[in-house]
């Protein structure tokens, strides 16, 4: 508390403006400690997919901000999210990733705790006359979902999930539909951290501008037709600030419906896999899990920690100022063909992940961006390619292009607006 | 292990496949990517599982899940210019032992040892220790690997990026 006497209050609306931020918004740990309190403990916070937490008793740990959480289903089928911390003298209640339970018992004093966050038992109950309970259970969050994407927040006022997402929801609905009619399941993810502030991967979702320079190696590794796909730059994709600061970024806007099209030529690349497809499944369906066994066109930025981004979840996770962890959580088709998900599988692990031909890529390009920011603390981060002379983004379908920083300008108007509140 | 070669050929012995092993982890220190390749059976798979207890790689996500074509464009991507992260790249050394013969079916032994390896980069040491499974086969008078399993103890873990080959 001394030291935050000392220092004069951070103006952050003089940090963030329309076309450039201060580098101190990667630096400062100041401004880290607030935007954990201001944004993450201030906002919906995306902590699973429903399909990780299925069945009554199952659980998935996660965090909001640097806040430890579990994530749970209650008997009753009710999506619960819980501060992972015994309300006795502070320990984790749960320490695996995920599975399942009926019970989250503190190891230390034998606090037990229902899936719904409610104390059940204290051992010893004599020591504490007159103890009520229902004034001890874990710490519950409100949750919402939308289209199986499931968030929470510290905010208990805050407005309601679909408000906070508008425009937003319309892309979800786009980019649930590589389910192929089955439904989109998690199917395992990628982690990795990198020595980077969480705003330089924030940014990165919303950035094509990278994509033929940083992924060349990956462009290389992939056939001629995949190639000409992944083109990014050059296939008339866009961006849009959906409001919020959430944007999307659509690079391949052929496959931005995957449900229309369906008579399309099967791309040589998955003619391997149609032909399996066909031994236990009709036409149609082969079409349809073909159509969508690479994902959309596009990615979905939604503020502050989630992107959907082309086949999978992007989730990034703060750590310190200049550490950030990020899971690339693939997408299976629910109930869908295995072959199918075998497919999805191998072109997640081909880019994604600390072994992919393209994470890695990317990760060493945010280490870089936080090592040259040592040098000029006083210099700005530029967001200004596709912004007019004249100071208007011109944005959307049609205009602007695909590789305009508009995506992280809308972020960054959100950040300012939520850390100035 | 249901791959006999020839019914005539004998399979490794435990001291064979430890020095192809130790052979094999020097190339990979050295990143002669393209001699490492030659190690390898066309059938092989070069697997890097998240699964601690997965044994069906095809079914589970993985690090790494390497036929041969996947094999070379990860080699050609290692041995590149085009990749940032790649003429990054870590330098490592890695230490394999505890060696102990799992099964020996015709021409092949299965092997389990384990890795400690050391990477450094920019100045800073990271440790990847993991559970090595090689596959391999005497095959025309020389040892060829038909699979090698890589479990790191942090697999589930955040990993940093890995532009080598574990």
């Amino acid at each position: 508390m001394m030291a935050a006497q000392a220092r004069d209050p951070i103006d952050y609306s003089e940090l963030v403006k329309p076309d450039r931020v201060h580098t101190a918004l990667y630096r400062d740990e100041a401004i880290f400690a607030a935007e954990m309190d201001k944004i993450f403990q201030n906002t919906w916070v995306w902590v699973a997919h429903e399909s990780e937490v299925r069945e009554p008793g199952s659980f998935k740990a996660t965090h909001v901000g640097l806040q430890p959480v579990i994530v749970t289903r209650t008997r009753e089928g009710e999506l619960q999210v819980l501060l992972n911390r015994c309300r006795h003298r502070g320990a984790t209640v749960c320490e695996g990733r995920s599975g399942r339970t009926s019970s989250f018992v503190c190891p230390y004093h034998g606090w037990t705790y229902g899936l719904d966050g409610a104390l059940r038992a204290v051992p010893y109950p004599d020591g504490y006359p007159g103890l009520d309970k229902s004034d001890y259970g874990l710490v519950r969050l409100r949750v919402e979902s939308y289209a199986g994407l499931v968030f929470a927040t510290c905010k208990p006022d805050i407005e309601p999930l679909a408000d906070f997402l508008g425009p937003a929801k319309r892309w979800i609905d786009l980019f649930m539909k590589q389910g192929a009619g089955f439904g989109v399941k998690a199917a395992g993810e990628h982690r990795f951290r990198f020595p980077g502030n969480w705003k330089i991967q924030l940014e990165n979702t919303t950035d094509a501008y990278h994509f033929p320079l940083v992924h060349r190696s990956f462009l290389n590794s992939v056939d001629d037709q995949t190639g000409e796909l992944l083109d990014v730059l050059n296939q008339g994709g866009f961006v849009e600030d959906l409001g919020n600061g959430h944007s999307v970024m659509v690079m391949i806007p052929d496959l931005v419906d995957l449900e229309c099209d369906l008579d399309a030529p099967i791309p040589e690349r998955f003619e391997g896999l149609a032909a399996d497809l066909r031994r236990d499944h009709p036409e149609d369906v082969v079409r349809r899990v073909v159509r969508a066994v690479g994902g959309t066109g596009f990615n979905l930025n939604l503020f502050p920690n989630l992107a959907c981004s082309m086949a999978f979840f992007r989730v990034l996770r703060p750590i310190s100022v200049h550490e950030t962890e990020i899971s690339h959580i693939a997408i299976g088709m629910d109930g869908g063909p295995e072959a199918g998900n075998q497919a999805r599988l191998r072109l997640h692990e081909h880019f994604q992940g600390p072994m992919g031909f393209g994470s890695p890529d990317d990760a060493e390009a945010w280490a870089r961006v936080q090592r040259g920011v040592d040098a000029g603390p006083d210099l700005w981060i530029m967001l200004n390619r596709g912004m007019g002379p004249d100071g208007v983004d011109n944005q959307g379908p049609g205009l602007g292009d695909v590789s305009a920083e508009t995506g992280m300008r809308a972020a960054y108007q959100m950040w300012k607006r939520m850390m100035c509140a | 292990m249901s791959l006999a070669i020839d019914a005539g050929v004998s399979a490794p012995t435990l001291q064979e496949a430890m020095e192809f092993i130790w052979s094999e982890a020097d190339l990979l220190d050295s990143k002669s990517y393209a001699e490492w390749l030659e190690l390898w059976r066309e059938e092989g798979i070069y697997v890097v599982p998240i699964d601690p207890e997965t044994e069906d790689f095809t079914a589970t996500l993985n690090y790494a899940y390497d036929d041969a074509e996947m094999r070379q464009a990860r080699v050609k991507r290692l041995t590149g210019t085009s990749a940032i992260s790649v003429t990054a790249a870590a330098r490592t050394v890695r230490t394999v032992s505890r060696f102990r013969q799992l099964e020996v079916e015709g021409a092949q032994i299965r092997v389990r040892c384990a890795q400690h390896l050391i990477e450094c980069k920019r100045g800073v040491q990271r440790l990847y220790a993991g559970d090595l499974t090689y596959d391999i086969v005497r095959d025309a008078g020389s040892l060829k690997l038909l699979r090698k399993v890589v479990r790191l103890i942090n697999s589930t873990e955040a990993l940093g990026g890995i532009a080598y080959l574990l």
